[in-house]
């Protein structure tokens, strides 16, 4: 179990439970508590990793969230792998296994390296200057070469087993980062009585707190505090306690979405719990305190293994008790790197520190880490780093405040801490649309005007000290919930404060060297200066130019060094060049997390009739219709699709088929002046429709064009029941209420959706009446009595019914609307009764064959969003007494008016009767004409109608009523076949049947 | 996803309403009296202001009625929920540009 | 303009890069142009280069509030293709198309256009129709679209899932090899570049505020946040900000702006190796040269400027990728945004005259303008020019709302039963 870089004693981590992962096939030892970062640092290793274009050795730079270089695919099982994780935040557990990416063939003996010798070549945007010659070269040679270099890690192959979860929640206060500033806003928030939720991305709850084991607050030590503070908050139920919960994005009204890495750390995959959930939450207040990140420093060769950020070695030191090396330099330009130098000197470690800073700009720091026994070498550059896979030393010179560098020195050392001053994570507070103001002392970007109802606390405004986080969270806390009380805490000074620096100085040709801004996208200082001198100024173009903070990291340690240095190079002020303006996530979003169990029969409600059951046992093929599922058709042993509808096509017309329309959309249309809106909405005239009658309904959206159709029956003075298509059911109904409410309050009309209460039994054909009289009571059903375009109610086996005499056939048909609890009951009984009779149950294909038979439309089929009633060939409809209806005045615009042109109804019969046209298939005059040739239209509905023993085809052709008999030309997948234009009705043109 | 106050059932999400776009086009008396320029503009013609909107919601997966609010397009920040048929009370300026 | 090719790229990296001037001035603007052109994303750029190139107008100024494509031609997810219904569309489209596969070496700026394919998919049997119907018309507008199998779908893009257990399976679909993907901000550059090359002004961070009309009413210039400039014609090609433009000039427009979300996963080695969509399930998706996924989400319905629309949204899109392929559950987001797009009530565009002489309109792109870009300008380059449409833009006036003479390709593809 050697772990020669774990420290005897300190950290979090649980020692008595060892564990092993495997890190590219190699058993990694550690601890409950280690990340795979600390775990790797634990046993020496810091080379994780090449970089995404040059290929470089590249280590662990950071210990959180914005780690740009360390990213690994983590295997978890089958299924269970996934690229592109942050070695710094990924807990390691037994059984994991983590490869290094981007390499081959080996993460030591790299090819891809040679890119590195190339960089001169590979400069920022280096691919819009080249690859354009020859032409054919892009396709075919360029892209996939560079596609295949960039990328990072492999995406998933496998179906993922895990399943994931999302829960929405309403609170008071939500508060973002449970670190000093967090942790004191809750307990302010929470002694109020407020609903508070805290999050927190960390496995565990209080941020610096964690790594800071000197620290004391109110005269105990900081650890102590934490855990009262914890077990306070843990004991109040108005409290929500998140851990490895991060909030990555800041949307309109307070809603901040939060993700739940809920079981990647357990050691095995637990049985029902999911991997993450989403947590949507609506705040009241939102209270944001989610810390600082450090900057790196920009110098020759900043991007060595080995090479840290100076408060990520704090951190493996305390939080996880292991040395980063044995020989460390801290370089900074700041007071808070000398807290990690201290420490690292407590435990025993070899420290120098080098600050760019003039001893007279330090403060006391310097002494205390002098008197330790560190060398302190102030007013220092770096001017590069010695060693390749592994940093060795730390080239340094001095440099005044001119700039000039002195004789170089090289510090030997195994790892560098570097500092080059604090960015805070205003990320959330931009993505809430809040503005933000640069503070030169903090030379940062901080908040400064709210957007929504937030305010931030503690170092993510720009607040180091941990007694000022912790008063200012608390006040924070308060008054997001509230309350104006403030309080005081005392706690240990922390040394803060930083002399801004954007590339460290040096006396190497500025040409040469390659100092890194975005390590994981290979950016360097030069990439920015050049992009700024090809005249890239604004910060976005110089992002999108050289791709610097667009990695995975989001640019989080490189932003304000990109910015900085364009400020430099343009010479105008950092705020004059702007910041960019954050967006969601914060940190790489799971895409499962997002969407949650939301696939598959989840993903759209299915809507079923009560008769779907006895469908489904009878065989049915089903289509999905807007968000019904719908029997097909019935298909007997060895029959497919067109077999069985053939069958059942013939059954109707000479027998009987029964027919499942209960997805009719379906509307209760009531009140004093039901009538006067309806011959508002539609164009039908319905004052004079007698009560017990049906009429066919037209409705055209406002611009002229048809909206929807439908069978409307008056079941009194003040009441009619309206259909509508399956799929048009919310749209008409939004519709009515529209123009009732908003254009017609007036109107003393209710609109109630009928569609659940209603199940409809279609029983279509010439047997139908003989079917359905035993069982019906109440009702005349013969044909004077009961004429086609009727509605009768009594009851059907002694159920209620609403009793249409209508058809969609051409046949004699009777559609039965019955309460939908006892439709099954009803259809079964109606199916029995038909036996003697030959009744066949038919699907949506076999309604469709018949009704175009009759070359009745379909909207939606033969219209298309742009078809007028005349189009279609039912002018007819149109009330002419009415001077308005919705659609009527757009139905007198020039282009709709056109004498020609306007594309008709007609119907198609092919030259050789077997040929059955594709729907969809574009029609001309002449096929011989050059391209582009002139369409006349097209074929909207096309079947093989068994019962004309032949083709038919609807289409939709210009002028189409004019070339009645006419040879047209219709497209095959291979040509053109030619067709007779024809009356658009197939079988019993002159609808005797309907009246049987 | 906006939270919108519903006149009659209080603060919901948006996903329970549907927008209607720009409030107060009053549809002509009579139509077929309107020239063919001034009906494209009933039809068709939005303000599409950059700031503050009068526009129509309707609380489809709720109470479904329709009602109009008032919002800043640019901070998406509602001013003022009021009754079809009535006119705001505040005034159309932009958050924004003040 | 020093030519950009691997001898100079070469010759450059020998001395560190030092020798690339600007790709374009920094200009002040001049008291009068011919021509000033409002918006300086791919549409405003790509006209003033063509009213350079082929009109020889080089008195042009490009005004851009901010920085250039930096509104949607730096937001969308760069999808190119030419596989409309009606003619008028498909013309235009197809002109684009031409252009585009041109467009690097045209330029001199590799704009990785892309031909990877883009495969519509069919979800139920209207798409199937629906697509049949462009296919078949593509074929007579000499446009490449074919019809495949779900099969031959799975085989095009092997991450397809084609299987039953979908809420809604795959039934096929309509693919156009020619279509693809380019590098969106490398078009704005590169029209930039090319523009600025002829003498055209490119001017950044200069806001128009106002458009100054002369007694008779004609457009003679723009007030800007940088003072007067006087205009011979004006081109208003601002996106999502028409409607405000316009207004200057008293102009009101059938115009409505709203949200429209996109989102890219972190970055993976390649995987996906065309471009997918679903209109029905409403999913966009491709994959980078950069290795990230490129996903399309929908508009939010109301209309705002605020460049954000709300998390369902983007996770509906996600929804329907991960039900298409399942695989991708464990990829992440890595960032997601919003552009403001113009949306005209037929979802086709407007270019050409206005009510205003001299002031010129081209927008009302929605949600599929950048595959437009090239044709656009082209054809928008010539109206300036000449004070006519070219006959590919003149179905596309404003005069359509009163005739009813629209291009609805939305309603066309409309799913309703």
């Amino acid at each position: 179990m050697a772990q020669p870089f774990r420290l005897s004693r300190g950290g979090r981590i649980d020692r008595s439970r060892p564990i092993v992962f495997e890190f590219n096939g190699k058993p990694i030892h550690g601890y409950q508590g280690d990340t795979v970062a600390s775990a790797l640092i634990a046993n020496g290793i810091h080379h994780v990793g090449r970089s995404f274009k040059y290929h470089r050795p590249r280590g662990i730079l950071s210990h959180g969230p914005d780690e740009p270089s360390a990213l690994l695919s983590v295997d978890r099982g089958p299924g269970r792998v996934d690229p592109n994780n942050r070695a710094s935040v990924v807990e390691a557990r037994s059984g994991l296994r983590t490869h290094s990416q981007n390499h081959w063939p080996s993460l030591e003996y790299d090819i891809g390296a040679v890119n590195d010798l190339l960089s001169p070549v590979f400069v920022a945007g280096f691919y819009y200057k080249t690859f354009m010659w020859p032409r054919k070269f892009w396709d075919k040679v360029y892209e996939p070469f560079i596609r295949a270099a960039a990328g990072l890690g492999k995406a998933p192959t496998q179906a993922d087993p895990d399943r994931y979860a999302n829960r929405h929640a309403h609170c008071d206060v939500l508060i973002v980062g449970a670190g000093p500033a967090g942790l004191a806003a809750a307990l302010a928030a929470a002694k109020t009585g407020k609903r508070v939720i805290l999050a927190d991305e960390g496995p565990e709850p209080g941020g610096s707190l964690l790594h800071d084991p000197n620290a004391e607050i109110d005269g105990r030590p900081a650890a102590s505090w934490l855990e009262e503070t914890l077990a306070d908050l843990d004991g109040r139920e108005n409290v929500i306690l998140l851990s490895r919960t991060t909030a990555f994005g800041y949307y309109n009204h307070n809603h901040v979405a939060l993700a739940e890495r809920v079981t990647d750390h357990l050691p095995t995959a637990s049985g029902q719990a999911p991997r993450e959930r989403l947590w949507q939450v609506r705040a009241g207040e939102v209270v944001l305190a989610g810390g600082a990140h450090e900057r790196p420093l920009v110098f020759a060769d900043n991007d060595r293994p080995g090479i840290l950020l100076a408060e990520s070695v704090r951190v493996f030191l305390n939080r996880y008790g292991v040395a980063p090396g044995r020989t460390l330099v801290f370089a900074t330009s700041g007071a808070s790197a000398y807290t990690a130098a201290l420490e690292a000197k407590q435990a025993g470690l070899a420290v120098t520190i080098v600050d760019l800073r003039l001893e007279a700009d330090c403060g006391p720091e310097v002494a205390r880490l002098r008197q330790a026994g560190c060398e302190v070498l102030t007013g220092h550059t770096v001017v590069g780093s010695k060693g390749r896979k592994r940093v060795t030393g730390l080239i340094v010179a001095p440099v005044g405040s001119d700039g000039r560098c002195g004789g170089r020195r090289v510090l030997p050392c195994d790892a560098v801490g570097m500092s080059g001053g604090w960015t805070p994570a205003v990320h959330l507070f931009s993505q809430s649309r809040g503005k933000l103001r640069y503070d030169d002392r903090l030379d940062a970007f901080v908040p400064n005007i709210s957007a929504q109802s937030e305010r931030s606390a503690g170092a993510s405004k720009g607040t180091y000290d941990l007694a000022d986080c912790l008063a200012e969270g608390f006040a924070a806390g308060a008054a997001a919930a509230g309350s104006d009380e403030r309080r005081t805490f005392s706690a240990t000074p922390t040394l803060t404060g930083f002399q801004p620096v954007r590339v460290m100085p040096t006396d190497d040709d500025p040409k040469k060297v390659r100092a890194f801004i975005d390590f994981q996208n290979d950016v360097t200082a030069k990439d920015i200066k050049l992009a700024v001198r090809e005249g890239f100024q604004s910060i976005e173009h110089v992002k999108r130019y050289t791709t610097t903070g667009m990695a995975t990291d989001q640019g989080k340690t490189s932003n304000m060094n990109a910015l900085g240095i364009v400020a430099g190079q343009l010479d105008k002020p950092l705020p004059a060049v702007g910041t960019t303006t954050f967006r969601p996530p914060y940190t790489p979003v799971t895409f499962g997390a997002l969407v949650g169990p939301a696939r598959h029969a989840l993903f759209d409600p299915i809507r079923t009739t009560p008769i779907h059951g006895w469908a489904q046992s009878h065989g049915a093929t089903f289509e999905n219709v807007a968000l019904w599922r719908r029997a097909w058709y019935f298909p007997k042993p060895g029959e497919d699709l067109h077999a069985a509808v053939a069958r059942e096509c013939k059954a109707v017309r000479e027998h009987v088929g029964i027919f499942d329309a209960s997805t009719l959309g379906k509307i209760e249309v009531v009140g004093p002046d039901a009538a006067e809106f309806m011959n508002r909405m539609y164009v039908n005239p319905w004052a004079k429709l007698a009560n017990g009658r049906c009429r066919y309904g037209l409705m055209l959206k406002e611009d002229g064009y048809i909206l929807d159709d439908g069978v409307v029956a008056r079941v009194s003075d003040t009441c009619f029941h309206v259909t509508t298509t399956t799929g048009g059911a919310a749209r008409v109904l939004a519709h009515m209420e529209d123009y009732l409410q908003t254009e017609w309050p007036d109107l003393q009309v209710f609109l109630t959706s009928t569609t659940e209460q209603w199940a409809v039994i279609a029983l279509q054909g010439p047997k139908a009446r003989q079917v359905i009289e035993p069982l019906v009571e109440g009702i005349d059903l013969s044909p004077q009595a009961f004429p086609h375009m009727a509605m009768r109610t009594g009851t059907i086996c002694g159920v209620p019914t609403r009793l249409f005499r209508v058809s969609f056939t051409g046949e004699l048909g009777f559609e039965i609307n019955v309460p939908t609890d006892h439709a099954l009951a009803v259809w079964e009984a109606i199916f029995a009764a038909g036996q003697p009779h030959g009744i066949t149950p038919y699907g949506t294909e076999t309604m469709h064959v018949l009704r175009a038979e009759k070359g009745y439309i379909i909207v939606g089929q033969e219209t298309d969003g742009t078809v007028t009633p005349d189009d279609v060939g039912l002018a007819g409809m149109i009330a002419k007494t009415k001077t308005d209806f919705v659609g009527k005045r757009s139905l007198a615009r020039p282009d709709v008016i056109a004498t020609t042109g306007r594309k008709q109804l007609i119907g198609l019969i092919t030259e050789d009767p077997k040929t059955v046209l594709d729907e969809g298939a574009q029609i001309v005059a002449d096929p011989n004409q050059p391209i582009p040739m002139r369409m006349l239209g097209h074929v909207t509905s096309s079947y093989w109608s068994p019962n004309c023993n032949r083709s038919i085809a609807l289409a939709l052709v210009a002028d189409g009523r004019s070339l009645m008999g006419r040879t047209l030309h219709i497209t095959t997948p291979d040509g053109f076949t030619r067709a007779t234009v024809s009356e658009p009705v197939f079988f019993d043109t002159t609808g005797e049947r309907v009246n049987a | 996803m906006l939270l919108i106050a519903c006149p009659h059932c209080g603060n919901r999400p948006e996903t329970e309403f549907r927008c209607g776009g720009q409030a107060h086009i009053a549809r002509p008396e009579a139509p077929s009296a309107q020239s063919d320029e001034a009906w494209a503009e009933y039809l068709f013609v939005r303000k599409n202001p950059r700031g503050v909107h009068a526009e129509r919601w309707c609380h489809v997966h709720g109470c479904g009625r329709w009602f109009n609010a008032l919002r800043d397009t640019v901070s998406d920040r509602f001013i003022e929920i009021y009754p079809m048929g009535a006119q705001p009370i505040s005034e159309l300026q932009s958050e924004a540009r003040a | 303009m020093r030519r950009f090719s691997l001898t100079s790229l070469l010759s450059e990296s020998m001395r560190g890069h030092t020798g690339w001037g600007r790709q374009w001035r920094a200009p002040e603007p001049k008291p009068r142009y011919d021509v000033v052109i409002v918006g300086g994303g791919g549409h405003g750029l790509a006209t003033a280069y063509y009213l350079a190139t082929v009109h020889g107008i080089t008195n042009v100024a490009v005004l851009e509030k901010g920085w250039i494509g930096g509104g949607n031609t730096g937001r969308n997810t760069t999808i190119i293709r030419s596989n409309y219904l009606y003619d008028e569309s498909a013309g235009l489209y197809e002109h684009a198309l031409k252009l585009w596969e041109g467009l690097s070496q045209e330029l001199n700026y590799n704009v990785m256009f892309s031909q990877r394919g883009v495969l519509m998919l069919a979800h139920n049997i209207h798409d199937v129709q629906s697509f049949k119907r462009h296919v078949y018309a593509n074929r007579l507008n000499g446009i490449d679209n074919e019809w495949l199998s779900k099969e031959e779908c799975k085989e095009f893009c092997p991450p397809l899932d084609i299987g039953g257990g979908l809420r809604y399976p795959v039934l096929g679909g309509a693919l156009q090899r020619r279509a693809g993907t380019a590098r969106h901000d490398a078009v704005a550059w590169g029209y930039a570049r090319g523009a600025d090359a002829r003498g055209v002004d490119i001017i950044q961070n200069c806001e128009v505020t106002g458009i100054r009309r002369d007694a008779s009413g004609k457009a003679v210039g723009v007030e800007t946040s940088r003072g007067f400039i006087g205009a011979g014609r004006i081109g208003v090609v601002a996106a999502g900000h028409t409607s405000t433009v316009m207004s200057m000039a008293g102009v009101s427009m059938p115009l409505e702006s709203y949200p429209l979300q996109a989102l890219v996963s972190e970055p993976v080695k390649p995987v996906f190796p065309c471009v997918v969509m679903s209109n029905a399930v409403h999913a966009y998706i491709s994959q980078s040269d950069k290795g990230e996924l490129v996903i399309g989400a929908g508009t939010d319905q109301y209309t705002s400027y605020s460049q954000q629309g709300g998390l369902h949204i983007t996770t509906h899109t996600l929804d329907a990728i991960c039900e298409l392929f399942p695989q991708f559950t464990r990829m992440r987001m890595l960032r997601s945004w919003g552009g403001i797009v113009d949306v005209t009530p037929d979802r086709s565009p407007i270019i050409g005259k206005t009510p205003v002489q001299n002031l010129f309109v081209n927008c009302g792109w929605g949600t599929g303008g950048f595959k437009a870009t090239p044709g656009s300008g082209h054809v928008f380059a010539h109206t300036l020019a000449t004070g006519e449409p070219h006959t590919i833009n003149a179905p596309f006036t404003l005069d359509r709302f009163r005739t009813g003479r629209l291009i609805d390709e939305a309603a066309a593809a409309a799913v309703a039963h």
